[in-house]
């Protein structure tokens, strides 16, 4: 079994007396209302699925992941996972050494933060470091934009999970991934991450996985994203219908990954693999424009940031695939690596292309999309 | 021709409509979602408690000091009741 990022599955879930103990200082204690991505984190971070992470970050790794994309300690590690509070007068009642309740937008106590460090943030500076922009038109700036400008970082001790209103049948924490995939003597698992519905370019890409993995996790982004995505409910059916019908049940798990989109591509897509290893995920799939947005990153920026790191250092195998298509000459899925046809010979559709098509009532060719898949999305268009 | 993995089970109309009002906001995206996880969880629930010698051989991950050989087995359960296993 691949071993965590840092080498510990983390587990920051307090139980039993200490939990009591929290339970009964919380109210006493200055507090913060968490947005959807924090609660997320909160969440990720309690269940260790960002290994080596315990908590908010604190200035030290901020500034070491800000400035060589790695964490203090030297781990690979680029997206800043941090705790974002307003500078005004409440802001002075967090102090260093101090601890804070951190609760859901409808009052539940999450956890305790044991606040370790507290700094103002450059917005700019992070943006530019991180996102590669400072253009408030790309979603990652304006959740900065959005947002306090003093961060509080330390260690976390969650007293309560984060409670779902959806897919609870399919969340899986590490754990259990890891249990799953031992269970089922899958010494070899891919992930492919995705916040879209997947067409017949992503099944080939998850195909062409699995002939040299044993095990296929479709592991589906349903934190918060932007509200022009494809609704996750959308998404969810289109997964399930999919796998469903096209890939062999034994060698496939569909679960949630609960994080929020960052839209950071490059830098993101480097989180998303140290995550998935977490998961016990050995191999993962980045395609063309992985987390991407807009025009903000090169086609394959994505893949090339992972060549900044040793080999071995992020610790999964990455499996960088190029656009795929129908092929009409071969007959059959390909990309420019496998295909010697030229653009007139390839099934491609652009997504304004598609959404068109849907609006229209108009199934997709089979050669771009599943029917079952195209359906579910005209349907859910049509009830708009 | 696809491989048919499902089948229809017919149940009570009105048995159906109070499923319907049990779910609303319940996180489950329609009824047959829910009885199907509540199926699970009473074959699983059933299952633990007969003999199963052969199962307890398979280990997962190794119990440590912060994963105990009994958290294994309820993470097991819940994976055989999520229909994972």
């Amino acid at each position: 079994m691949i071993a965590p990022h840092g080498g510990r599955l983390i587990n920051r879930v307090v139980e039993g007396a200490e939990r009591d103990r929290l339970l009964g200082l919380a109210p006493k204690l200055p507090k913060v209302v968490l947005n959807a991505r924090e609660m997320a984190d909160v969440d990720m971070i309690a269940v260790g699925a960002m290994s080596p992470l315990e908590g908010f970050m604190t200035k030290t790794d901020y500034d070491s992941v800000l400035a060589r994309r790695r964490l203090a300690g030297g781990l690979p590690w680029t997206i800043p996972i941090v705790l974002a509070v307003k500078s005004d007068a409440s802001a002075e009642s967090y102090k260093e050494g101090q601890d804070v309740a951190l609760e859901t937008q409808d009052g539940q106590l999450l956890a305790i933060l044991h606040v370790a460090s507290k700094w103002k943030m450059d917005k700019g500076d992070e943006a530019r470091k991180v996102l590669r922009t400072d253009d408030k038109a790309h979603p990652g700036v304006g959740y900065l934009d959005s947002i306090g400008d003093t961060y509080l970082g330390g260690t976390l001790s969650v007293v309560n999970r984060l409670k779902y209103e959806k897919y609870n049948n399919r969340r899986l924490d590490p754990v259990e991934t890891r249990t799953l995939f031992k269970q089922k003597g899958w010494q070899t698992i891919a992930a492919f991450q995705t916040r879209n519905p997947i067409h017949r370019a992503h099944e080939y890409l998850t195909k062409v996985a699995l002939e040299i993995v044993d095990g296929l996790m479709l592991h589906p982004l349903m934190g918060e994203t932007k509200s022009d995505d494809v609704p996750a409910d959308v998404r969810m059916k289109c997964y399930e219908a999919l796998l469903a019908n096209y890939y062999p049940k034994e060698r496939t798990a569909l679960a949630v990954y609960p994080q929020a989109m960052r839209y950071g591509g490059p830098s993101e897509a480097v989180l998303h693999a140290i995550c998935r290893k977490n998961f016990g995920v050995t191999h993962f799939l980045v395609g063309r424009d992985h987390a991407g947005v807009g025009k903000y990153y090169g086609s394959y920026d994505a893949q090339k940031i992972f060549d900044e790191y040793a080999p071995g250092e992020i610790g999964i195998h990455l499996l960088k695939f190029e656009n795929s298509f129908w092929c009409k000459r071969t007959g059959g899925m390909a990309s420019t690596k496998s295909s010697p046809a030229g653009p007139e010979e390839r099934v491609e559709l652009s997504g304004t292309q598609v959404r068109d098509m849907l609006r229209a009532g108009t199934l997709p060719p089979p050669e771009f999309s599943r029917p079952e898949i195209a359906k579910i999305l005209i349907d859910a268009l049509k009830a708009k | 021709m696809l491989h048919e993995t499902k089948v229809t089970v017919k149940i009570p109309r009105p048995l159906y409509r109070k499923v319907q009002l049990v779910i609303e906001k319940s996180g489950f995206s329609s009824p047959t979602d829910f009885i199907v996880f509540v199926l699970r969880d009473l074959l699983g629930e059933a299952e633990r408690k007969g003999p199963a010698p052969a199962e307890k051989a398979a280990d997962t991950i190794e119990p440590n000091e912060d994963f105990s050989a009994t958290d294994l087995e309820a993470v097991k359960q819940k994976l055989k009741n999520l229909g994972y296993l």
